[in-house]
C-alpha cells in the first residue's frame, strides 16, 4: 500500500486545489470506522448487557420501583413452567416444518429454473415477489384468504359450503376442532413467502457448478440419480446450509407473520416464543425482568444453533 | 449456427447445445421444465393477484360469498385507506348528490357508500413517517456503511474478522431481545416514539448489512486504481471520493434497496417503540383491523401500495439481489 507520505513527495502534478494538510491513512481509517462501531455499541451491545442485567431482576417497566436483584429466579420460573415448554415446542415444530418444506420446495424449484428458457429471468424475479412483502401485511392479507366464508382459499379448493369447510385459523374443520390446523396454516404462509429465498440461494449454488463435472459423468454413463447425489448435492451443500441457517434463525424469532395472522390463537395453539415474549414484555403483564430472561434463553438457543451450523459448514468447505 | 459468423448471435442462447441435449427427448424435457416453472410461478402469484383484485373491490364485493371474480372495479379501498369518513344521513346525502359535479373524485367514491370525507386518515401521517424514517435511516446507514466498508477493505485493522463478525451478528439478534432495553433506554432519553429514535434504530440495524454488502463490492475494485491516483497526487480522501465511490455505484444502489426494504417493512420495533407520533405504516395497517369492521379492501390497497415500489426496484436490481440476501457472502 502506498503511504500518503510518499504521495506527497511525488510532485502533485494533477492536484487541482492547493495542497491541504492531508490526513494520514490511520486517521482516515479510524474516522471511517468509529461512527459505525459507536452506533452499533450504543444500539446493540449496550442493550444486550442491560437486558442481561434486567433478566436477573424483578423489574417491571411500568412500576415506579427500582429493579431488585432476584438471582436466577426468572430463569427457573421459565424453565419449570410447562406452558413455556409448550411454546418452545410450538416454535420448534414451526421451525422444523417451515425450514424443511422450504428446503425441499426451494431446491426443486431451483433445479427447475436452473436451465434458462425464454423469459426465465422475468419468471424467476416474479417468483421472488412474496419475500419482498412486509411479513405483517402478508399475515393480515392471508387472514382474509383463509376466511371460511368469503376467503379465496376454500373457494379455490372447492369448499362451497362454509359449514363443512375448514376454518383454518380457528383450527376447526366442519365445526369440529382439529388442533394444529392453525399452526399448519401459518406454516403454509411462511413457506409460500420464503421458499423463493431458499430457491435463490440454491440457484446461485447450482449455477456455480462447472459443466465439465456433469459432462464427465455423462461420458461415464452415470445415471442422473447418481449425478444428482454425487455432484449436485455436495456442490450446493454450502449455500444450502447458509439458506438453512438464515431460515432457521428467522423461524426461531418469527413474530410479524404469526402476529398478523393469529396473534397466537386460537387459544395458544400458535403462540410461538417471540409472540409470548411480546405479550410478557408489553401487553398487560409488563414483566420486564422475566421477559428479558426469556429473550436471553432465545438468544442462547439461536447462538448455539448458529454455531452448530457454522461448524458443519466449515467442515463441508474443507472436506 | 451456419451463418453465425455473418450475423452474430441473433438472440441469446437459451438452451443447451450439448450433443446429448439436443435430442427430441431432451428438448421435450426442456419444454416441460419451462412449463413447470411457469406453473409454479402462477400458483405462487395467485395470492398477489388476489391482493391486487381485492384492492379494487367495494366493501360489499370483498365479503361476497362465494368470492366474486367479475366485479365493478372501484378505488374505494384506496380512498378508505387515506381518509376519515362519516356516514351521511339520507337527507344530507340526497342534497349532496345535487352538487355531484363540484366534488372531487375522492368525495364521489366515498359517496357511493353513503359517506363523506372529513379529513385525511392517520394512515397518511404514518405513511409519511415511514417515508421519513426509512429514507433518512437508509441514507445514513449507506453513508456510514460505505466509510466503514472502505476502511475494512483497504486498511489493516487489528482483529478485523472478529469485528466484521460482530457487526454481522448484531443483525441476527431477535428484535425482541434488544427491544426491552431499548424501550427503557429510549424512555430515559426521551427518544420513545420519536422520529430520531426510529431513525437511529433502523440505521444501526441496516448498518451491519451495509458494511458487509459494500465491503464485498469494494473488495472487487482493484486497489491499483487508487494507488495510481495516489501516485498522481490525489489525497486518500480524493481517491475515495473520485474513484472508489463511482466504482461502487451498483453496490451502493443494491445496499440502498435492501436497507429501504428492511426499514419500510419493519414491524416489530415499530410496534413496540412507537405509539402515536412516529408510528410507521406497517403496525398501523395492522390496527386498521380494529375500527368499525374489517376493511379488507383498504388493507389490500395498503399492502399493494406498499408492495409496488419494492417490486419495481427489485426488477431493476435483480442481478444484485443475491448479494443482498447473503450479506455479500457470495461473489457473482
Amino acid at each position: 500500500m502506498t503511504s500518503s507520505a510518499q504521495a506527497n513527495v511525488s510532485s502533485p502534478v494533477r492536484a487541482e486545489k492547493p495542497q491541504r494538510k492531508q490526513m494520514s491513512d490511520m486517521t482516515i481509517r479510524n474516522l471511517f470506522i468509529a461512527p459505525t462501531l459507536l452506533l452499533l455499541i450504543a444500539m446493540n451491545v449496550f442493550p444486550l448487557f442491560y437486558s442481561l442485567y434486567l433478566s436477573f431482576t424483578n423489574y417491571s417497566a411500568i412500576a415506579r420501583k427500582a429493579p431488585v436483584w432476584v438471582g436466577i429466579e426468572n430463569y427457573v420460573n421459565i424453565l419449570t413452567d410447562p406452558q413455556m415448554w409448550q411454546y418452545f415446542n410450538t416454535t420448534g415444530k414451526y421451525t422444523l416444518l417451515t425450514v424443511s418444506l422450504q428446503v425441499v420446495l426451494g431446491f426443486a424449484l431451483a433445479m427447475l429454473v436452473k436451465e434458462k428458457f425464454a423469459g426465465s429471468g422475468i419468471v424467476t424475479t416474479l417468483i421472488l415477489i412474496p419475500m419482498m412483502l412486509s411479513p405483517v401485511v402478508v399475515g393480515l392479507f392471508w387472514k382474509y384468504m383463509y376466511n371460511p366464508s368469503w376467503g379465496y382459499l376454500n373457494w379455490l379448493m372447492g369448499f362451497t359450503n362454509p359449514s363443512v369447510a375448514p376454518d383454518w385459523l380457528a383450527s376447526s374443520w366442519a365445526r369440529k376442532s382439529v388442533p394444529g390446523l392453525a399452526l399448519f396454516a401459518v406454516v403454509f404462509v411462511d413457506v409460500w413467502m420464503w421458499t423463493p429465498f431458499v430457491m435463490l440461494l440454491v440457484l446461485s449454488g447450482l449455477k456455480a457448478i462447472p459443466d465439465y463435472l456433469y459432462e464427465a459423468a455423462a461420458i461415464d454413463r452415470a445415471s442422473s440419480w447418481f449425478q444428482f447425489w454425487r455432484i449436485t448435492v455436495p456442490q450446493v451443500a454450502p449455500l444450502l446450509m447458509i439458506a438453512i441457517l438464515f431460515r432457521t434463525i428467522e423461524a426461531l424469532k418469527s413474530f410479524d407473520l404469526v402476529m398478523g395472522m393469529t396473534g397466537g390463537g386460537p387459544g395458544d395453539q400458535t403462540e410461538v416464543i417471540a409472540v409470548n415474549l411480546y405479550r410478557k414484555a408489553f401487553l398487560g403483564q409488563w414483566q420486564t425482568g422475566e421477559a428479558s430472561a426469556l429473550a436471553y434463553i432465545v438468544l442462547i438457543i439461536i447462538i448455539a444453533i448458529s454455531n452448530l451450523y457454522v461448524r458443519y459448514l466449515n467442515r463441508l468447505r474443507e472436506g | 449456427m451456419a451463418n453465425f459468423y455473418e450475423t452474430g448471435p441473433a438472440k441469446p442462447v437459451t438452451e443447451s447445445v450439448r450433443v446429448d441435449k439436443v435430442t427430441p427427448g431432451a428438448r421435450a424435457r426442456h419444454n416441460i421444465r419451462a412449463a413447470a416453472v411457469i406453473l409454479f410461478a402462477i400458483i405462487g402469484l395467485i395470492p398477489i393477484f388476489i391482493m391486487v383484485v381485492t384492492a379494487f373491490k367495494t366493501r360489499a364485493d370483498v365479503v361476497a360469498v362465494p368470492p366474486k371474480v367479475l366485479f365493478q372495479p372501484t378505488l374505494e379501498g384506496f380512498v378508505f385507506l387515506l381518509t376519515e369518513r362519516v356516514v351521511l344521513p339520507p337527507a344530507a346525502l340526497a342534497e349532496k348528490k345535487q352538487s355531484l359535479e363540484q366534488l372531487d373524485w375522492m368525495e364521489r367514491v366515498a359517496m357511493a357508500s353513503g359517506q363523506t370525507i372529513t379529513g385525511p386518515s392517520d394512515y397518511v401521517r404514518r405513511l409519511w413517517n415511514s417515508v421519513i424514517i426509512a429514507g433518512i435511516s437508509t441514507l445514513i446507514s449507506v453513508f456510514l456503511g460505505l466509510l466503514a466498508a472502505y476502511a475494512f477493505s483497504r486498511f489493516p485493522i487489528a482483529g478485523k474478522d472478529d469485528l466484521l463478525f460482530f457487526i454481522l451478528s448484531t443483525r441476527m439478534l431477535p428484535a425482541v431481545v434488544v427491544t426491552i432495553p431499548l424501550f427503557l433506554m429510549y424512555r430515559q432519553f426521551g427518544l420513545h416514539d420519536t422520529h430520531l429514535g426510529m431513525i437511529l434504530l433502523y440505521t444501526a440495524f441496516n448498518l451491519s448489512l451495509a458494511v458487509w454488502l459494500l465491503k464485498g463490492f469494494i473488495d472487487e475494485i482493484p486497489k491499483e486504481y487508487e494507488e495510481a491516483a495516489l501516485v498522481d497526487g490525489y489525497s486518500r480522501m480524493q481517491a475515495f471520493r473520485k474513484i472508489v465511490i463511482p466504482q461502487a455505484a451498483t453496490g451502493i444502489a443494491a445496499t440502498t434497496v435492501f436497507s429501504v426494504i428492511f426499514a419500510w417493512n419493519e414491524y416489530a420495533f415499530a410496534l413496540m417503540l412507537t405509539s402515536e407520533e412516529a408510528r410507521t405504516a406497517p403496525p398501523s395497517i395492522a390496527t386498521m383491523l380494529g375500527r368499525g369492521g374489517i376493511e379488507w379492501s383498504a388493507i389490500a390497497a395498503g399492502s399493494l401500495g406498499f408492495l409496488i415500489p419494492v417490486v419495481i426496484v427489485t426488477f431493476i436490481l435483480r442481478k444484485y439481489l443475491l448479494r443482498g440476501v447473503t450479506f455479500g457472502a457470495i461473489r457473482q
